[in-house]
């Protein structure tokens, strides 16, 4: 029988350490919405989605209430436009009609996200595809809800250097036309290598075509309680502190594995994987900066930084793995910089900088993330942050991902207010000496000698 | 059965006890196990308790008992059994 400590461990970790189910992220397959009529495609995608979803947030109020545990993000996820659209979609204009009707669904279902303003491009860019990533810049001024995301390398298919100059450019584009707003349109925007078709977390989750109809994902969350463990484990050697990651992370992990499988149940739709990744909010100790500091470091970006992280990205799948019937997605430790007080405070203190950024994230669950850069970076120095961060991905078979927001009229020493989990950032200094004739090369990049396997 | 937790966590006052049976009284809801300690002058008490045959639904149980604490200035607490469960047990 469970006893009070036990009870009160639980209850402490919900009230004082943030633990919280970062989101219930609905998967739905817009394949049976494709229409050559791009009106008719969004009548379509419109009642599919408020079919599917129409449960979507009661049902997650509900389970908030019967387990006393926050379930912060109701989200959803959808088939990647560039695809669904491809028949319908003649203009740039036509792709963000699409957006617009995502944005409404999103709106009436009251989720906080849609995601799936996505192009798949890891080897090719078709005509449609290519549309709709110049149509991002605009759908991200005129909705409000709707993430974007584009795959544009993995270690199969080597990277699609074209789309990487491209979205450079789209990239900055997107902060131009959002200036009003600090160059938020960014922020719903991810370049990714190896992206998941199962992925939770916004900006990049989109319902692969692997997937069936519609699907639950869950992301859980909690780098607070992961924090107090540290704590309890200072002075510990490594076997201990790895010990103390891997009891919390499954812990955690199975609060995720309650709440997807009552949510499957109650919707009706299957349960597809838990995120194990550890997702950061600017809440007071909610980081996983603190987490790393945590384990001996004076600052995030010392020496050292990079091994602390490798071992709690892989000591949280450790313990999750154990935890759920079904792991996917991301899984690992996130290292958004906005989203992240203590990452805030490192970029501050001059201790972490955009190039320790990238050597950490060739051990965390995904790249560059949330990190607002000088307004007046040239496009191909984007390009070629993105093109070093996708090579990382390629060839150490992870998923890596670029989220960077070069915040129009403002410039190091200046800071950006997202509000809300998007949290504020520090503009930090960007490498500016020229790649221009390497980015202007064109042509994609092959796949690296590891991915053949047959 | 639907087995469910109650935890009662605030400064020890007279009458805690006697208020929570009396709202589970009202709504028929059936204490199987009570413990309580008082941790640094704090009292904490753990209910376990059947809502199966609750007259009302379990999000009103949670507001209501939340509500109750209000009035008493303690955090009361409803949460089905199985978080626990879940987290503490393979």
């Amino acid at each position: 029988m469970i006893n009070l400590f036990e009870v009160s461990e639980t209850n402490k970790m919900i009230e004082q350490e943030n633990l919280d189910v970062r989101t219930i992220t609905i998967g739905i397959s817009l394949f049976d919405c494709i229409d050559a009529n791009v009106d008719t495609l969004c009548d379509n995608i419109y009642k599919k989605i408020m079919t599917v979803a129409k449960d979507h947030v009661p049902t997650a109020e509900r389970i908030e209430k019967k387990y006393g545990i926050p379930i912060v993000n109701k989200r959803i996820s959808v088939t990647p436009i560039g695809t669904i659209g491809a028949s319908a979609c003649h203009s740039i204009e036509d792709f963000v009609k699409i957006a617009k009707t995502l944005d409404k669904c999103a709106h009436e279902l009251g989720v906080n996200f849609i995601g799936g303003y996505s192009a798949i491009v890891s080897k090719g860019m078709s005509k449609s595809e290519r549309l709709l990533i110049e149509s991002i810049p605009s759908a991200m001024k005129e909705t409000e809800l709707v993430c974007s995301s584009v795959n544009v390398g993995s270690t199969k298919t080597g990277i699609n250097m074209d789309a990487v100059k491209l979205l450079g450019e789209i990239v900055l584009k997107t902060a131009d036309i959002t200036k009003e707003n600090d160059s938020i349109g960014c922020a719903k925007l991810v370049i990714f290598c190896n992206a998941p078709d199962d992925n939770p977390f916004m900006a990049g989750a989109f319902h692969g075509i692997t997937e069936t109809d519609a699907i639950i994902n869950v992301g859980v969350s909690g780098p607070g309680v992961m924090n107090k463990a540290i704590a309890q484990a200072k002075g510990k050697s490594f076997g201990e502190l790895c010990e103390t990651i891997k009891k919390t992370a499954f812990k955690i992990t199975r609060v995720g594995q309650l709440v997807a499988r009552e949510a499957s149940e109650a919707l009706g739709i299957p349960f597809g994987i838990i995120d194990l990744s550890l997702a950061p909010t600017p809440a007071m100790g909610d980081s996983i900066s603190d987490c790393l500091e945590g384990m001996g470091l004076e600052r995030t970006g010392a020496p050292g930084t990079t091994a602390a992280l490798a071992i709690l990205n892989d000591q949280v799948k450790k313990g999750g793995v154990m935890a759920s019937s079904y792991v996917g997605g991301l899984s690992g430790a996130f290292i958004p910089v906005s989203e992240d007080q203590g990452m805030i405070d490192a970029v501050n203190a001059g201790s972490l900088t955009l190039e320790k950024l990238e050597a950490m994230t060739c051990v965390c669950s995904v790249g560059l993330d949330m990190i607002a850069i000088p307004g007046n970076t040239k496009a191909t120095t984007i390009s070629g942050i993105i093109a070093d961060e996708m090579a990382i991905g390629m060839i150490n078979q992870k998923t890596t991902a670029v989220r960077l927001i070069p915040v129009i009229g403002k410039d190091v020493g200046d800071t950006v207010e997202f509000g809300g989990l998007l949290g504020y950032a520090p503009i930090m200094p960007v490498n500016n000496f020229s790649c221009d004739d390497f980015v202007n090369r064109g042509g994609r990049i092959p796949a690296p000698i590891h991915s053949f396997k047959n | 059965m639907e087995k469910s937790i109650i935890t009662v966590v605030g400064k020890d006052q007279v009458g805690i006890i006697a208020k929570v049976c009396t709202y589970l009284a009202d709504s028929n809801v059936n204490i199987l196990d009570i413990s309580q300690t008082i941790l640094d002058g704090y009292f904490n008490m753990m209910m376990i308790v059947d809502t199966h045959g609750a007259n009302r639904e379990f999000s009103v149980l949670v507001e209501e008992l939340s509500q109750l604490g209000d009035s008493i200035g303690t955090k009361i607490k409803l949460q089905h059994e199985q978080i626990f469960d879940m987290m503490h047990r393979i």
